[in-house]
């Protein structure tokens, strides 16, 4: 089952700076800018990446909650490859079954005027499946799935009487009761406490295992990103700049933004003594950005080459591990 | 032995709201040495942001200390008036809240600003020696004082939270609560100021108290640290003492609920249930609901706070073998 | 860091609830279970409601009149002879001279042209609620529905309206309801519509808007397109439900303008209708009688309940707007 589900190229989504009222907009920000990478079935790649990074917009584009300045997004649709950027109408709606979104703020992602019941079985309504009763059924069943039960004292409470973790469980049960294949969560747990967010963690795991969905998991949080992806992609200022397997960016990272965040991250252990960010500078917004590498003012290792040539192309430097740097 | 500079002794505050009396502080002591940095860590309710404040008496309307001292430098704060309290604030003890954005008057230049703070307390300065101190307030923790005069707008969200550093050291204060100072940046800059709070920590002898739900940040800046749980201290020991042999079962719940990136790629321990309504916070040991070694006598009766050696203190009628 | 030996534990929830409740909401069919939660919603509405005395002062006037406009028909059936009390072609033959001022048997006398003044008062209730509750409905609909897909749509939509909404504020209400008056019979259906139409697509669709503008951008939006919510699902669904205790708010306010100004027509005349309050103040200006202290009692009883009545209706308005903020805040 090592099936590509999602093959993003050349993806570039960017936002115009408009000032005055008829003046045409010659400031963009660079949003995303020329992404490629692929998903198979069944993994999860993890997005990480500092605010301005890009991450978030990028899982907007893939559920097409925005649409891209230009690139392609392609995805499996019932067997067939379908280049979701352009979707319009029906079949914008039909693609929508198969890609589903969980979002950051338990809080603001549910509303307050919903029941738990309403708000899970949304997507069955607005997908037209099933009746009444059927949906009742399935409802149920997804909040017992997402460990709330018994379901039926959940079923007609509202958020305010729902403690962080239970609403995003909710959330959990609402992206996942139409059954996509592929979810994007941004940021499922970074509003939770400590103690709540393993549990969330591990519910998502388990049901990826058990009903088979692939994620895309944005954090900026490498620590949970390590546990929740296979294969982890490193984003600065809407370049991809390092992808490859989990464990072999964390402990073998080649590019000098990987390395400086990593180094960058507090340990939980008083006696570690960590190194100190190679890194220079702080981070600034991609507006109409030259065409140099995006980290170049940033480097502690740039050289006259990174100065004089383009943004580094993103290449394979050896199983599978990807980097876009002209020092390694 | 340096001199403690801060001793709280059996604190207990009391929100007052519509549906009750919320137990958000309950008998809590500590004591803190001059020049120590102690760093307070607890999920969202614990009460560490109410201790917080109460140092600081900057308590809302419906609070209500129920007993307890807080002693700053010899002198008890609690039985404090509203003027007398003025005098410590800020010049001698100041504080660093979460979401620092907040603490910035956005209409006014950071450089006014930090004046203003200084004039309060020092009376009348000369204005040219007043804009020397910032200066070198900004020199200290990291801004190009070349920024003085701009408006908060203007700051991107890093600088914002070192302007703030910097009014809280204008007064040059014995003791700095550090409020979640970094939750709310990016990495690379939450190290950067960390690192800076440390080295001002060591150059300046201030005293700190960090307060985090994020025991990694604690685990870098803290010299000892206290865990809270429920409005209740569980634990307080050196940093060390703390990561590698907690007694009390939360905190090694705690400590095994957090991912590290370096190291062996461990289980992570979810910790059953959730954080207690302190509206009726549960009876006898307040984690007990939640505590796999929980006993009769953990729902009966609270555990007392005592000290296990060396400084260790926790309150747990089953501790674990370190 | 030393491994300590633990069981992982399964994700598990406590939970915390009213076992009976509960158990008899599961075997209960849908749609009852969504009457009680919203009979509960109610009940909790009120109990936050009734902590404000300025509303409960508002609402006892309103209950008083309300009761004023039940009692009339009933009056009017068992108690009074018809041919003396009826409202608009009765004549007190018990009294020499009119107006005759208050006694017995007429508890505010009579008007000019022989007419209980009671009865006239408590006639006109009934339509002055009516006027004030079919004015506000039609106000809020409208607003409702124009702040909404203004907020929503954005562009040239919004635009469109707000425009149209600036010409309406910009022009007097009063005046317009004079010109119009003018220009067809106004009758009390014609005059709500009217007003209805004016409020609705002026200042309230504004204030809705900017409501709606912050929940346009609330997450659970992004999650209903996500889910493959067409336009009109979320407007209807998620927008307008979240709006609807601002709704409820500006009714309140838009019953006291159609209340007022359907007084300030008929005082001048304008209005096709039989019997109202302002038609009361009418008749004694006409007849002569508008300023003389000596024959109050054809003016004060219709002057008084016509500011009573806005007055409650605001009341009740600003004491449901501190329910209403707040949670909207919270939201």
């Amino acid at each position: 089952m090592s099936e590509t589900l999602v093959r993003v190229e050349n993806l570039c989504k960017y936002f115009p700076l408009t000032r005055g009222l008829f003046r045409r907009a010659s400031l963009f920000v660079h949003a995303v800018d020329d992404i490629n990478f692929t998903i198979k079935r069944g993994e999860s790649l993890g997005l990480v990446g500092e605010s301005g990074s890009g991450k978030t917009t990028t899982g907007k584009l893939l559920v097409r909650l925005l649409e891209p300045t230009s690139g392609r997004i392609l995805m499996k649709v019932d067997g067939e490859e379908v280049d979701i950027s352009t979707l319009k109408g029906e079949s914008l709606k039909r693609f929508r079954r198969h890609v589903q979104m969980i979002f950051q703020d338990p809080y603001e992602s549910l509303n307050p005027r919903f029941t738990v019941f309403d708000t899970v079985a949304e997507p069955l309504v607005v997908q037209g499946i099933g009746n009444v009763l059927e949906r009742e059924e399935r409802v149920a069943q997804m909040l017992a799935l997402v460990g709330l039960t018994p379901p039926s004292s959940f079923l007609f409470r509202f958020p305010h009487e729902l403690s962080g973790g239970q609403r995003q469980r909710v959330a959990i049960a609402r992206a996942l009761i139409i059954e996509p294949s592929f979810v994007v969560a941004d940021e499922p747990t970074s509003m939770l406490d400590v103690s709540i967010r393993t549990g969330i963690m591990y519910l998502m795991l388990d049901l990826a295992e058990r009903l088979g969905v692939t994620y895309l998991y944005i954090t900026h949080d490498l620590a949970v990103a390590r546990y929740m992806s296979s294969r982890l992609a490193v984003m600065y200022l809407g370049k991809i700049v390092e992808m490859g397997e989990t464990e072999e960016v964390l402990q073998k990272p080649l590019h000098p933004y990987t390395r400086a965040l990593i180094s960058a991250v507090p340990i939980p252990d008083p006696r570690y003594k960590r190194p100190i960010p190679e890194i220079k500078g702080a981070i600034s917004e991609p507006i109409n950005p030259p065409p140099t590498c995006r980290f170049l003012d940033r480097c502690l290792q740039a050289t006259k080459i990174c100065q004089d040539s383009p943004h580094p192309p993103l290449e394979d430097k050896g199983g599978g591990h990807y980097v876009a740097c002209y020092m390694v | 032995m340096a001199e403690s500079i801060l001793k709280i002794e059996n604190f207990t505050m009391h929100y007052m709201t519509k549906a009750g009396e919320v137990s958000a502080v309950d008998n809590v002591s500590l004591e803190i040495r001059k020049g120590e940095s102690l760093g307070l860590v607890g999920e969202s309710g614990c009460g560490k942001t109410s201790l917080a404040i109460s140092i600081m008496k900057l308590l809302p309307e419906n609070a209500v200390i129920k007993g307890g001292h807080i002693y700053f430098d010899g002198t008890d704060l609690v039985p404090l008036s509203e003027d007398e309290m003025r005098r410590f604030r800020w010049r001698r003890i100041s504080m660093i809240f979460q979401a620092a954005m907040n603490s910035l008057n956005p209409v006014y230049r950071v450089s006014d600003q930090i004046i203003e703070a200084m004039e309060t307390h020092f009376g009348n300065i000369d204005y040219s020696e007043a804009r020397e101190k910032v200066a070198n307030l900004f020199r200290l923790v990291g801004l190009d004082p070349k920024f003085m005069d701009q408006y908060p707008h203007e700051y991107s969200g890093g600088m914002r939270q070192r302007a703030v550093i910097a009014m809280a050291l204008a007064c040059e204060p014995d003791l700095i609560i550090a409020d979640e100072p970094t939750t709310a940046l990016d990495v690379i800059v939450q190290d950067n100021i960390l690192r800076e709070l440390k080295a001002l920590q060591e150059k300046l002898g201030t005293t700190m108290i960090y307060i985090s739900h994020d025991i990694a940040v604690i685990a870098e800046v803290s010299h000892r640290i206290g865990i809270m749980y429920a409005g209740k201290l569980v634990e307080l020991a050196d940093a060390e003492e703390i990561f590698h042999h907690p007694i009390h079962p939360y905190t090694a719940g705690l400590m095994s609920a957090f991912p590290s990136i370096i190291g062996p790629k461990r289980e992570l321990v979810t910790i059953p249930g959730e954080p207690p309504d302190l509206l009726n916070p549960p009876s006898g040991c307040r984690f007990h609901p939640r505590c796999q070694y929980a006993t009769e006598v953990c729902r009966e009766k609270e555990p007392e706070f005592k000290d296990y050696g060396s400084g260790h203190m926790a309150s747990c009628w089953n501790p674990l073998e370190g | 860091m030393e491994e300590k030996t633990k069981v992982i534990t399964k994700p598990k929830v406590e939970v915390i609830l009213e076992e009976e409740e509960r158990k008899r909401l599961k075997e209960m069919p849908l749609w009852r279970v969504r009457l009680y939660l919203t009979w509960r919603e109610i009940r909790n509405n009120w109990s936050l409601f009734s902590e404000n005395k300025i509303g409960l002062v508002g609402l006892g006037i309103i209950i008083f009149y309300a009761i004023m406009a039940i009692a009339h028909p009933i009056l009017m059936k068992w108690v009074w002879d018809p041919n003396i009390y009826d409202p608009i072609v009765g004549y007190s033959y018990d009294e020499v001279l009119q107006p005759a001022p208050p006694s017995f048997r007429h508890l505010l006398g009579t008007d000019p042209l022989g007419r209980d003044v009671l009865s006239q008062l408590m006639y006109s209730t009934r339509s002055e609620f009516a006027l004030g509750i079919l004015a506000a409905i039609i106000t809020v609909t409208i607003g409702t529905t124009v702040g909404a897909v203004a907020a929503y749509f954005g562009g040239i939509i919004d635009t469109l309206l707000m425009r149209l909404a600036d010409l309406i504020i910009m022009l007097p209400f009063v005046t317009i309801l004079i010109v119009l008056s003018a220009l067809f019979k106004m009758n009390l259906i014609i005059l709500a519509i009217v007003i209805g139409i004016l409020s609705g697509f002026g200042g309230t669709g504004i204030v809705i808007k900017s409501q709606a503008l912050t929940i346009k951008v609330r997450a659970y939006i992004e999650a209903a397109k996500v889910s493959g919510g067409s336009n009109w699902h979320i407007i209807f669904r998620h927008i307008i439900p979240n709006l609807m205790p601002l709704s409820f708010l500006y009714m309140m306010f838009s019953v006291t303008s159609a209340i007022f100004s359907e007084a300030v027509l008929s005082f001048f005349g304008l209005l096709n209708i039989r019997m109202s309050w302002g038609l009361m103040i009418h008749t004694a200006q006409t007849a002569g009688y508008l300023l003389n202290p000596k024959t109050w009692w054809l003016i004060v009883p219709a002057g008084l309940s016509i500011t009573l009545l806005c007055s409650a209706f605001y009341l009740v308005g600003r004491a449901l707007d501190e329910i209403v903020n707040p949670r909207l805040r919270k939201r």
